[in-house]
């Protein structure tokens, strides 16, 4: 299934967010997702790219401008099947929780099942493809607790896909986590985006690695500062003008 | 020797508390899980504000603490989603105000007797057959709603925002768990008491976690651990002529001692 890269997935249109009395912390953004675009959001911190995430999945409205989700106002989206999200690993996981991969891969099928049925043969067909994908079939009855931090956050991938969604929401996906499976997730979205055509949204501090794995770019500090191709991106002088002179970049060949 | 199962008010105890302990642990497990097991401390103080006012108004207090509970459980999940008052304040607000209306309610009554007493520490006494009734109906309830929501709660419990995300109506499960949650209470009071509820939902659960098994797993045990609780604690009280809520609690106390110093053993020689 490749993606038709005309379509729009997600429009958004002269959004702002701020905390009465406080100053913007977003100021009239516009930006458009099309189906199977990898797109890095990076910029400072408190600089909004979180804030952008929450209101692109519906989790904080807007105080002025409009979003939609696969054509629909996000305040009436409901199509949340089409959706998956890996949260900041960091901030909203419990190492003691016990629970096996498995068992937090299946929170991923859910929803698709609906209140007051249980998982099934397909759901359980599903939850073993998505643990394939992320290569932790072997790992299935562990409990998560028990698993590097690298692979953690591919349980979390696993439970987004289980759920077969057609774009996938990543926030700070890889914080806390050791360089070299930083590679090894990295590769696995490139091979999510490539070969499954799944829309990608990053969020990410590390402008090194979104500038490298990522199609599309947004640069964003409180306003849309950049939005276009990583390597434009690094050519101009928007590093320099946001982080100060001594940025250095390193781009690797491709 | 005096036999246990010959004495039908004994019989009745022995009956309610075998359900109180297992649907207790199935509520416990989220509470846990979710750091909110204070809330447990809350709406059984609120219960006894429903016992009080059961008891003024010659209305079957575990009807009345049943009420109150639901009431407050309800309440407090709205002024959390308000967010204009911290999740802890709104608790301790609940505990002392409810606190405050059952002393003056009991001080209105000019005390109740003996009654009273056996509220706050449980007496398997006071569980009348009209009370096994409404326990047993009401434990079959909660021991169906919880494995007709066990996808959903999992996924709240682990992951509120994510579940939110993925489409699930986080807000109805809430509101149903919260529910579940207070009629628990209500309901293991006849047989704890007020003060020792929050026991019966926590320490198996605490324990079982030690074992670091699977979900259900976990629940399982907790089940296990809090249904042999019950039946000794029963069981020792009833030859010995002491408190059973004590006693059941004190048995948890000991498995979860023992199961502690036993898994923290197996994790140093493992180092």
């Amino acid at each position: 299934m490749l993606a038709d890269h005309s379509k729009n997935i997600i429009e958004i249109q002269g959004v702002s967010f701020g905390y009465t009395g406080n100053e913007l912390a977003l100021k009239d953004i516009n930006l458009n997702v099309h189906a199977g675009d990898y797109l890095g959001i990076i910029g400072p911190n408190g600089g909004g790219k979180t804030t952008l995430l929450k209101i692109m999945l519906g989790l904080l409205s807007p105080t002025a401008g409009s979003v939609r989700l696969f054509g629909q106002p996000i305040e009436k989206f409901s199509q949340w099947t089409r959706v998956g999200y890996v949260p900041q690993k960091a901030v909203q996981f419990d190492a003691a929780f016990p629970a096996t991969v498995e068992e937090v891969a299946a929170m991923g099928r859910a929803a698709r099942r609906g209140l007051l049925r249980r998982l099934n043969k397909t759901d359980r067909e599903k939850i073993t493809n998505a643990l394939a994908q992320v290569g932790l079939v072997a790992e299935r009855g562990r409990l998560i607790g028990d698993l590097s931090g690298g692979q953690q956050q591919r349980v979390f991938i696993a439970r987004a896909l289980a759920g077969d969604p057609e774009i996938i929401f990543l926030d700070e996906p890889t914080a806390g986590v050791d360089v070299k499976a930083q590679e090894q997730f990295y590769a696995l979205l490139k091979k999510l985006n490539q070969t499954l055509g799944l829309t990608l949204i990053l969020v990410s501090h590390d402008i090194d690695v979104v500038a490298n794995e990522a199609t599309e770019l947004a640069c964003i500090n409180q306003e849309l500062v950049y939005h276009g191709a990583p390597h434009a991106f690094i050519k101009g002088d928007y590093l320099n003008r946001l982080y100060g002179k001594e940025t250095k970049f390193i781009l690797h060949n491709h | 020797m005096l036999n246990i199962f010959q004495y039908s008010f004994a019989l009745r105890g022995l009956e309610a508390g075998l359900l109180i302990a297992l649907i207790a642990p199935l509520i416990g497990i989220f509470l846990v899980l979710r750091r909110y097991a204070l809330i447990a401390d809350t709406l059984s103080h609120v219960s006894l504000a429903g016992v009080a006012l059961g008891l003024i108004a010659g209305v079957n207090p575990l009807i009345t603490a049943l009420a109150a509970s639901t009431a407050a459980a309800i309440a407090i999940e709205r002024l959390r989603l308000t967010k204009r008052i911290y999740g802890e304040t709104a608790l301790s607000l609940f505990l002392s105000g409810s606190l405050a209306i059952a002393i003056v309610l009991i001080g209105l009554a000019h005390g109740f007797n003996t009654d009273l007493f056996s509220y706050l520490f449980g007496s398997i006494v006071t569980v009348k057959q009209s009370d096994l009734v409404i326990i047993g109906l009401l434990s079959l309830l909660i021991l169906a709603a919880i494995p007709a929501f066990y996808k959903e709660l999992v996924y709240i419990t682990f992951d509120e925002e994510a579940a939110r995300v993925s489409g699930l109506p986080t807000k109805f499960i809430n509101t149903l768990f919260i529910i579940i949650a207070s009629i628990t209470v209500a309901l293991a009071i006849p047989v704890v008491g007020v003060l020792l509820i929050s026991a019966l939902i926590v320490i198996p659960v605490a324990t079982a976690l030690q074992l670091k098994k699977n979900f259900w797993q976990t629940i399982l045990c907790a089940q296990g651990i809090s249904v042999l609780s019950v039946l000794l604690g029963i069981i020792i009280s009833f030859y010995q002529d002491l408190s059973p809520g004590g006693m059941i609690v004190l048995i948890m106390l000991v498995i979860f001692i023992s199961v502690f110093l036993i898994t923290h053993d197996n994790f140093h020689h493992a180092r």
